[in-house]
């Protein structure tokens, strides 16, 4: 199997007309790529919460995948008003979404929490007022990377 | 059972998704939080929920649930009903409430 993928796709900041369109794109081609569905799984989790988060917070952004035989690499890059605490914004439950992104049920300080949870390697930086970088690595060929979620 | 007979049993109203109700279904999940839904549900799952606006559609297309459930007569946003016709993901509409039409399912799936 010849997998090698590679693209870049930008990202409108509050656009939540098009929220989801990249992940579903994305699992779709890996889906064809003949990716396993638990590959695919983390993948579609760990795009889609990252649109979500360019989307909810960024003026915009450019989630970048690149696969290769080994692994899943996505960089989600954003121009944004950036994390003060990234310590709390990797804990569960915490978030600073306003009323009108947790009224459509987001916002529930689940989706850094989620993308970790579906990464083998997962760094964050994020710079006030400048923006945040997530690289997510999902590995495919590293067996002890089974995950149950 | 797919769908379609849960359709029946459960006296669902088809908003969109009719020539896809033939999937079966392993279980449900109940929730409005689309994170939550994103992490905890799995793949031939009915998810019931209060949401109506199209974001729905890409988590039950992403975790390839069987359908949606909107519930207490809500119907989806016209968006909503557009993208869940171009993924082919089925949108059925309850009167009850959640814990009802989650009460019933429960009978018939598990």
């Amino acid at each position: 199997m010849n997998l090698e993928y590679e693209n870049s796709f930008e990202i409108q900041g509050g656009n939540f007309q098009e929220a989801g369109d990249i992940s579903v794109f994305i699992k779709k081609k890996l889906q064809n790529l003949g990716v396993a569905r638990e590959i695919l799984r983390r993948v579609a989790i760990a795009v889609y919460e990252s649109e979500i988060n360019i989307i909810s917070y960024a003026s915009k952004g450019i989630i970048h995948i690149s696969i290769s035989p080994e692994s899943v690499v996505i960089d989600a890059e954003d121009e944004g008003p950036g994390i003060e605490n990234i310590e709390l914004a990797m804990r569960a439950g915490y978030s600073t979404a306003t009323d009108k992104i947790r009224e459509m049920g987001f916002g529930a300080g689940m989706g850094i929490p989620n993308i970790m949870n579906c990464s083998d390697k997962f760094t964050i930086t994020s710079e006030l007022n400048k923006g945040t970088h997530l690289t997510i690595i999902i590995n495919i060929s590293n067996n002890d990377a089974e995950k149950n979620r | 059972m797919n769908v379609s007979s849960i359709v029946e049993k459960l006296n669902l109203k088809i908003a969109c998704g009719r020539e896809k109700l033939s999937q079966n279904v392993t279980g449900g999940y109940v929730g409005d939080l689309l994170s939550d839904v994103m992490a905890n549900s799995r793949e031939g799952y009915l998810w019931i929920t209060r949401q109506t606006h199209q974001n729905i559609v890409a988590v039950a297309s992403l975790k390839e649930l069987a359908g949606i459930i909107l519930v207490q007569g809500k119907e989806p946003e016209s968006d909503t009903l557009e993208k869940a016709a171009a993924e082919g993901i089925p949108i059925l509409i309850t009167e009850l409430p959640a814990f009802d039409i989650a009460g019933k399912l429960y009978d018939i799936v598990s």
